[in-house]
């Protein structure tokens, strides 16, 4: 397995506070890869660097084989790339189709074209099939339930055909059911070949979806292995529970 | 779909062509009062396309008219005769290209902000090019102004080519604007006002995107200063640049319905002769900032997403309410039968 996504000696300050250090890590291709940490550990960071949202003050991102010099979300979002959010983020105003459409990045010579082709709202309508939105395909996306619109964001990283996702807390704040929903759909999807990357404090989502599992603490990588590995790592269970 | 078109496009024949006829049925005071009506018209459906369909609140949009203004003022005293008196419409076209080059690399600039910065650098910007109009004394004759040569139509029609100009000018926005909204340039729009980092996160080119909207808009505003600097016939740096004009094509658009097609114009209509009525009735010309006021007020009270997107939504909200028996009768006939 060749590496997809390899950070090395990332490095990230805000003022005073090191939030990222030396954090170094890879994720496989074909893996669902999980990221943990106790709060305040770096998880976010780290995505907001890899994806380009914030500049890091030293390291190397490598995706796909190719040195990303200075990683910027719109780039690397082309290059195959995405992400979602800890809160969802949709476009409220739009519809669930043209929330999708959207998720298709466009050649500068595409603005021209109409709004939503038809093959484009077919892609839309089967994805948001999938995911049991296309009873509200025409619906401003904003009505939607918080569960739904976590969905929405995921079938919308899916649109353009990535190569790897990066879910930043896919299961908080929705119900036991979407949560079920968002890991079937993961581990199907990684089954057809997409690889993830995952923040996630639900521990036992972690234990059954992720593998291997990376453990951030201080903005470093701690420990990288097999979950039930991981969990049995001192280091680890220093990290989490404290001396 | 091909019904919803045909039923926007005949509205758009009927106001349009409403429009068209006014000036023979009324006198040349009324059609003169037309003119500054399809003047804030155009100017407020040209900044929709900055203000409502990308959510970017521009207060310099007046710059660019002054711009314009300015542009057909110099090219006419100077180097140019007006010919018959059309020829200064003949550039217009010209005007607009040049204006939205222009305003490109200040977007550029501006685009870095968003929000309320926005709005101050590009309220900023209006009073850079008001400055710049005062003291560039060789081109614009600073404070003293510049009288432009006025044509010889014949008095009885002499506002209606400025007429007939304003309302080329707000067709081609209307047009542009219906163009942008149905296009993935629209489209994307709509993204960076719901949310340009998640936009942006998608691979959108949003950046991009917000230039050609801006430069779309700035480009209509020049060319309705141009006919509105001619029409007047003399310009000085305090009217060409002036915040007024800025705030009412704001207001309007917010009166009307922001981010929609007609919206705009709406606003316009209620508006311009709204304020040239407190003008004529009260003698003070200042008395309608405070009715503009009133108007914001209502506004943001009963409809605060303005008079169009407000009404549309009561109105598919009743017949939604009226609907539900109808389908479901239809659902299960093939059941029975």
């Amino acid at each position: 397995m060749s590496a997809l996504l390899e950070a090395s000696a990332l490095r990230k300050r805000f003022g005073g506070v090191v939030a990222v250090d030396d954090c170094t890590f890879s994720v496989a291709s074909g893996t669902v890869t999980g990221l943990i940490g106790p709060n305040g550990s770096g998880k976010t960071t780290v995505f907001n660097l890899v994806t380009g949202y914030v500049g890091a003050d030293g390291g190397a991102v490598t995706f796909d084989g190719v040195h990303i010099r200075r990683p910027s979300p719109a780039l690397l979002a082309r290059r195959g790339l995405i992400r979602t959010f800890q809160q969802a983020r949709i476009f409220p105003q739009l519809t669930l189709v043209e929330n999708l459409v959207l998720a298709l990045p466009q050649p500068w010579w595409g603005f021209g074209r109409a709004s939503v082709g038809r093959e484009e709202r077919l892609r839309a309508e089967h994805l948001l099939d999938e995911f049991g939105l296309l009873a509200h395909a025409d619906v401003a996306a904003g009505e939607l339930s918080y569960g739904q619109q976590k969905l929405l964001e995921f079938a919308a990283t899916l649109m353009s055909r990535p190569k790897l996702v990066l879910l930043d807390e896919p299961t908080a704040g929705v119900n036991p059911v979407v949560v079920e929903r968002i890991t079937s759909h993961v581990r199907r999807l990684n089954e057809q070949g997409l690889t993830f990357l995952v923040v996630e404090h639900d521990m036992n989502v972690v234990m059954s979806l992720c593998d291997p599992v990376i453990v951030l603490d201080g903005g470093a990588t701690i420990a990288e292995g097999k979950p039930h590995e991981v969990q049995r790592d001192p280091a680890v269970l220093d990290a989490y529970l404290g001396e | 779909m091909s019904r919803i078109r045909l039923a926007g496009a005949t509205r758009a024949a009927i106001v349009i062509g409403a429009l068209a006829l006014f000036p023979f049925l009324v006198g040349q005071q009324w059609v003169q009062i037309g003119v500054l009506t399809l003047m804030y018209a155009g100017l407020a459906t040209a900044w929709n396309l900055v203000g409502g369909y990308a959510g970017y609140v521009s207060l310099g949009h007046v710059a660019f008219f002054g711009v314009g203004a300015y542009a057909v003022a110099v090219a006419f005293t100077r180097w140019f005769s007006i010919g018959g008196g059309y020829r200064p419409f003949y550039v217009l076209p010209l005007i607009g290209i040049g204006v939205a080059l222009v305003s490109v690399p200040i977007g550029w600039i501006a685009f870095r902000t968003r929000a309320a910065t926005f709005a101050i650098v590009t309220l900023t910007l209006l009073f850079v090019v008001q400055q710049l109009a005062f003291n560039l004394h060789s081109l614009t004759q600073g404070s003293l102004g510049i009288l432009l040569p006025q044509p010889s139509f014949p008095n009885s029609e002499y506002e209606q080519p400025f007429y007939y100009a304003m309302l080329g000018l707000l067709v081609l926005g209307l047009l542009v604007s219906r163009w942008v909204a149905t296009s993935k340039l629209g489209l994307t729009l709509f993204a960076i006002r719901d949310d340009e980092d998640r936009a942006r996160g998608l691979g959108e080119r949003v950046t991009l995107a917000k230039l050609m909207a801006f430069a779309l808009s700035t480009g209509l505003a020049g060319m309705i200063g141009a006919v509105w600097a001619y029409h007047l016939g003399q310009i000085y740096p305090q009217f060409a640049v002036d915040p007024l004009i800025t705030i009412g094509m704001v207001l309007m658009v917010y009166l009307g319905g922001k981010g929609s097609l007609w919206g705009p114009v709406l606003g316009a209509l209620i508006l311009v002769p709204a304020q040239q009525e407190l003008a004529y009735d009260y003698g003070s010309s200042e008395l309608y900032l405070i009715a503009y006021a009133g108007v914001f007020l209502a506004v943001m009270l009963v409809m605060p997403r303005g008079i169009l997107p407000s009404l549309t939504e009561q109105w598919r909200r009743r017949s939604a309410r009226s609907r539900p028996t109808r389908p479901s009768q239809r659902a299960e006939e093939p059941a029975t039968s």
